[in-house]
């Protein structure tokens, strides 16, 4: 049979060194606005005694639960045996650090002392789902480290297995982690519900497949290297079932708390009368982050299409955003309830929904995120061996036989 | 004309002013050495002494004696911690007056909300790095030294009890250090109680001719406190959290 050539990309072309470039300029201007924000105190951003999490949150949330689940793709081949995704499993290790390094940055620099990272990493409070996370996040990286040299590394391929196993459920926690940030708050209306956790986890699959898509194409296309559209059709089958399935817990936890009386009027909020949140929710979200993916993948005639995968990949990703920002934004925007049945007013806004408008500063910390796990990937992928050279269609039958010839047996 | 010459005079004078202020001396001590007494027996405490988990510092708020017009307490708390005052958005405020109006019937109540100091601090639960603790005494305080400014605690708080500080702050009490990039809260005047004096506030409240706020030991059935409690209806706020706070509330 074929086997898997791996091959660093040349990098060598004017289109190369422009991706860089860019990428290079954004990660510097959030660098500079994480000084700025440093400097002169959160005062200058959007964030408030109200909103306490603003956009840089927004980024790094969906960095880090994209990260988990972009690793999906590896997992299916060295956890549930599909051969057939096994050439794509480096470049979902890859970009799994990649994307969890640059969430961390933003989440890191937002910090009123970010001088303080070294108090983070030695005192600890284990009750904390934030102490917590500072390991899960750790040691991702080192398992997925491991679990890439497993596959990298001809001599170390028999405990890819292993190492594959161990970087799922160490996703899973993960993924449990971040959830949990919001659903261990039981002050809050938005949050407390231990469906959030194995909810982020589905929204995890769904987030990192889009971007893994669209990571796959730009890449192969950018490299002019060939990428059967079996491939696409496999992975484009399961980002249907991924953004159903979190539509699903969506409904589900929305379903749940409308059957709650206590809970009626933050719905109303977040559904109806919320101003930008419902809009962000029913358009972002569900309209054009779930339904108009699913339709556009699901049709045949769209479905073939490489750009219109690009489309629906793009949704996704559009609609998570939008997600984060309803989720994180909208669950503090609406006020704290300390004594239900009365009309409360103070000074501190209490009783009144609260207003962010989103500072510059913010969305660069974030934009910077995402451009520190570009850089890693296109540094990664240049200097070693994450994308087979060929993705073309006598390889992918070669894998595909094998797979049915080895259910057979 | 020129004045008396005293220069003969200059060592007896010495002599005499010595004598006086030894003299001085002598009565400001024994009038104070029975205060310093006093002050050992009572909760004050010296420094580097930890705080007592036989005491449970709270507060009753009487509603019915706490006026809408009325924010002195807030004034005192500003003063006291050297709070700007200001009620932007990113301003900090430790302790703000709440209005309350029934949505049937229209009753309407007015109460100073703060920090709750509960049992079972939610902010407590969720700090990362155990900046956020609770002393001996129920106190919940924030470690300026340790808080990363993270602000999971005023995510957590059901309160809306905590500020971020946002900006660069002036003019400090050397008692209440506060700092830019970290979070605080009403720290219940820990450092008056430390002194044996009650928090800023509730002097204001008593000041005032109100005496809405009644401070002391939940865990002396003998105090103020408790006997109050043992005899009207009190309500916690969030009631249904069951963090036990130690700031209860009459009449609401």
């Amino acid at each position: 049979m074929a086997s898997i050539a791996f091959r660093e990309i040349e990098g060598q072309s004017r289109g190369y060194y422009a991706l860089l470039g860019a990428a290079g300029a954004i990660m510097l201007a959030g660098l500079a606005a994480a000084y700025y924000m440093e400097h002169h105190g959160h005062i200058v951003t959007g964030m408030t005694n109200q909103i306490v999490w603003g956009m840089p949150h927004v980024f790094a949330v969906f960095l880090i639960v994209a990260a988990s689940g972009v690793l999906n793709v590896a997992s299916i081949a060295s956890v549930f045996g599909r051969k057939f995704y096994k050439p794509l499993a480096p470049l979902s290790g890859l970009l799994a650090i990649a994307m969890l390094a640059g969430g961390l940055m933003v989440l890191m620099l937002d910090l009123g002392r970010a001088d303080r990272l070294i108090v983070a990493m030695t005192h600890y409070n284990f009750k904390s789902i934030f102490a917590l996370n500072v390991f899960l996040y750790n040691g991702f990286f080192a398992v997925v480290a491991v679990y890439l040299w497993t596959m990298m590394e001809r001599r170390m391929n028999g405990y890819s297995g292993a190492a594959g196993l161990a970087a799922f459920i160490w996703r899973l926690l993960l993924t449990t982690g971040t959830g949990s940030i919001f659903g261990f708050l039981v002050a809050r209306q938005a949050y407390d519900s231990a469906l959030l956790a194995p909810m982020f986890i589905v929204m995890s699959f769904s987030y990192g497949l889009a971007v893994y898509l669209l990571v796959l194409i730009a890449a192969y296309r950018w490299s002019e290297r060939p990428l059967a559209d079996a491939v696409l059709a496999r992975l484009k089958g399961l980002l249907i079932v991924f953004v159903a399935a979190a539509l699903y817990f969506v409904t589900v936890h929305h379903l749940t708390n409308l059957y709650v009386a206590k809970q009626l009027d933050f719905e109303k909020f977040i559904l109806v009368s919320g101003g930008v949140y419902p809009l962000l929710f029913w358009v972002g979200q569900v309209a054009l982050g779930s339904l108009a993916p699913i339709a556009i993948l699901a049709y045949p005639a769209l479905g073939r299409s490489r750009a219109w995968i690009v489309v629906a990949a793009l949704l996704v990703v559009l609609g998570a955003f939008a997600q984060m920002y309803v989720t994180i934004i909208g669950g503090q925007a609406y006020p704290l309830q300390l004594f239900p049945g009365m009309e409360v007013s103070s000074s501190f806004f209490d009783g009144v929904v609260h207003p962010y408008v989103p500072s510059v500063p913010e969305i660069m910390l974030g934009l910077g995120g995402v451009a520190v796990a570009a850089i890693i990937v296109l540094l990664a992928v240049r200097l070693l061996r994450f994308l087979p050279e060929s993705l073309d269609s006598p390889l992918v039958e070669a894998l595909e036989a094998k797979a049915k010839s080895e259910a057979a047996a | 004309m020129s004045g008396p010459d005293h220069s003969q005079d200059q060592p007896e004078a010495v002599s005499r002013r010595q004598f006086i202020g030894w003299g001085a001396a002598a009565v400001a001590g024994i009038m104070i050495a029975p205060g310093v007494t006093l002050f050992d027996l009572a909760h004050g405490r010296p420094a580097g002494e930890a705080a007592s988990g036989k005491v449970r510092w709270g507060m009753l708020i009487d509603t019915s004696q706490c006026s809408a017009g009325c924010n002195d307490c807030v004034t005192a708390c500003n003063t006291e911690n050297h709070l700007s005052g200001g009620i932007r958005e990113t301003d900090s405020q430790w302790i703000r007056k709440m209005e309350l109006k029934d949505q049937r019937g229209g009753k309407t109540h007015s109460l100073p909300m703060m920090c709750q100091h509960c049992e079972h601090p939610p902010c407590v639960d969720v700090c990362p790095t155990g900046a956020s603790f609770k002393r001996a005494d129920g106190i919940v305080l924030v470690d300026r030294h340790i808080c990363i400014g993270c602000r999971y605690c005023m995510m957590a708080c059901p309160y809306k009890a905590r500020s971020f500080v946002h900006e660069e702050v002036t003019g400090q009490n050397p008692d209440v250090p506060r700092g830019k990039g970290c979070v605080e809260s009403c720290t219940l005047c820990a450092h008056r109680i430390d002194r044996d004096q009650k928090p800023a506030c509730v002097e204001a409240c008593a000041a005032a001719g109100r005496n809405a706020i009644i401070f002391g030991d939940l865990n002396d059935p003998q105090s103020e406190i408790s006997k109050r409690i043992a005899t009207y209806a009190t309500t916690q706020v969030r009631a249904d959290l069951a963090l036990n706070t130690a700031v209860r509330y009459q009449g609401i």
